[in-house]
């Protein structure tokens, strides 16, 4: 006898966003709002929901690092069942993955996830004293940021496939046209090639439009049981596919954040972290690579956009510069990139980031994108990573 | 004269004998991983269970991986000339210990001089000084 498969499949009742910015208020603000949204969005009373999962955020205090019940007092304590969850740029998603454990474990039946931040101006800094047991003190200690590990890879395009600077700068442009259409985005203007390449050089050879800002911004869904989706009407709401939240492999052989050097890679293969992230969600989908629509990855620049198109297959390994060049992943083209207008035009939030990639999917799926619309979107991918071993990816269908 | 005190930026991280600098690393006694930093512990190969390590000398030469530069002034804890001068970095892969290692690039090397590919070299150099102290950091350096 075959073996009978469960769905691991949880339904998208309702998204919603804050505008990403810097607006000066606290990310509670943000997180409300947002949550309020996605509700209203889901046609669902805050007092139903039975479980919220919030994303923590660590630049804001003990609130930021309790979300979930931050959020949950802020919208009015009702007894529900509670989570923070904290995984760097993947926080989003780990809140999610905890939402849909309860869901599918018969522990509730509708969840709130929640992620908003409040981030500082300028690089992101460690926390202060003399760490030297920490690897990210050492690497800001020796003048090491974030955009340096942007470059490093960046080149190390350059050198492998022949990838260009103005290849790097036509994703920026693409993407400020994708997010000029995008109301939730924080930069709302058309770049051109010349106003990419008169930005000043940050880390050689990205330029700072070649690398996304920091911003305050918040995200949030509301997500069932297949069930009780059925049950309110809304049996062909978009779905939660796959959820991929693995950690690197041992020997993990590209340099990461923080980190000033890779594993060894002398008693075990080397393995790519980036590419093994969305192999787990592609197997647990059962959808392959060539049935994606539309993609939101995460552009901490230009460059990485068209990594992230090679790690989730959506071209060959060094290909991702030609298929840009080809139009194809421009709203209208064969599988458009980041058609919210990505991390280029909104910078990121970080505990936000991986949930607003699936608010843009569900919209996308739903034929709510207005003039971002990717016609006849089925399946929708995201890709995001963060420091010490944390990414994800998430599979949303209908 | 007033010479300043010279000492590294991190006790035990780096050193210099009479072949030139290297860095500190330890190597797994059971499955022969090597580590950088200096792994003392636990051996994160999960298909060892190694507790024990030996002290080694990385490899002083490598191939360059990646470079690039930081042209703005990083944040603290980086301590900045003044004004700030800026500098290349480089991630160098070691052939015998198969890892790649980051640091910054000498002094009057920027990223017009560097290659993908290229030969490098360990050196020991100032990183940062106080009125004091000059700070001493392990950098890399195009090798003939």
């Amino acid at each position: 006898m075959e073996a009978c498969t469960v769905s691991k499949e949880i339904a998208i009742l309702g998204v919603g966003m804050h505008p990403w910015g810097k607006w000066g208020r606290s990310f509670i603000d943000y997180g409300v709002i947002a949550a309020r949204a996605a509700l209203a969005d889901a046609g669902v009373d805050w007092r139903a929901v039975q479980f919220v999962s919030g994303a923590a955020t660590i630049r804001n205090g003990y609130p930021g690092q309790v979300a979930g019940a931050t959020f949950a007092q802020a919208l009015g304590w009702q007894g529900a069942q509670v989570n923070t969850s904290y995984a760097a740029c993947a926080s989003g998603s780990q809140a999610l993955a905890a939402a849909r454990s309860k869901i599918l474990a018969g522990e509730c039946e509708l969840a709130l996830v929640i992620g908003a931040d409040t981030t500082p101006k300028g690089f992101l800094a460690p926390a202060k004293g003399e760490r030297p047991d920490d690897p990210d003190w050492v690497r800001f200690r020796l003048g090491v940021t974030n955009p340096t590990y942007f470059a490093l890879y960046a080149r190390r395009r350059m050198a492998l496939y022949g990838d260009t600077v103005e290849d790097f700068a036509q994703v920026k442009i693409k993407n400020s046209e994708h997010g000029y259409e995008n109301p939730n985005a924080r930069y709302r203007k058309r770049f051109t090639a010349a106003e990419v390449a008169a930005s000043p050089m940050v880390a050689n050879p990205l330029r700072l439009m070649d690398i996304c800002a920091t911003s305050d911004g918040a995200a949030a869904l509301v997500v069932s049981s297949l069930d009780y989706a059925r049950r309110v009407g809304r049996a062909a709401a978009p779905r939660i596919a796959a959820i991929s939240t693995v950690t690197p492999t041992f020997a993990s052989a590209t340099i990461e954040m923080p980190d000033i050097a890779t594993d060894s890679a002398v008693a075990a293969e080397p393995h790519s972290f980036r590419a093994a992230l969305p192999v787990k969600a592609y197997e647990e989908a059962g959808i392959g690579p060539s049935e994606v629509s539309v993609a939101e990855v995460y552009d901490l620049s230009t460059a990485l956009e068209l990594d992230w198109m090679e790690d989730l297959q959506l071209c060959a390994r060094g290909e991702a510069a030609a298929l840009l060049r080809s139009g194809a992943t421009r709203i209208g083209g064969r599988i458009p990139v980041n058609p919210s207008g990505g991390l280029a035009c909104f910078g990121e939030a970080v505990p936000a980031q991986a949930l607003a990639q699936v608010c843009e999917l569900t919209w996308q799926l739903r034929g709510q994108a207005g003039a971002r619309q990717v016609d006849g979107a089925r399946v929708g991918v995201t890709a995001n990573q963060g420091l010490f071993g944390h990414g994800s990816t998430v599979i949303v269908k209908r | 004269m007033n010479a300043k005190t010279e000492r590294p930026f991190l006790e035990g991280w780096f050193a210099q004998d009479a072949d030139g600098a290297h860095l500190i690393g330890a190597r797994c006694t059971s499955c022969g991983t090597y580590y950088f930093p200096r792994q003392t512990r636990f051996c994160r190969n999960p298909a060892c269970e190694g507790e024990q390590f030996e002290d080694t000398p990385l490899s002083r030469r490598g191939r360059l991986w990646s470079y690039t530069d930081a042209c703005y002034q990083p944040p603290e804890p980086y301590v900045a000339s003044d004004p700030y001068v800026p500098f290349a970095i480089a991630a160098v892969e070691l052939d015998r210990e198969k890892m790649i290692v980051l640091g910054p690039v000498v002094q009057g090397v920027d990223v017009s001089a560097l290659e993908v590919g290229m030969p490098m070299e360990l050196v020991i150099e100032t990183l940062s000084e106080t009125p004091t102290e000059r700070h001493l950091t392990w950098k890399w350096k195009p090798a003939p």
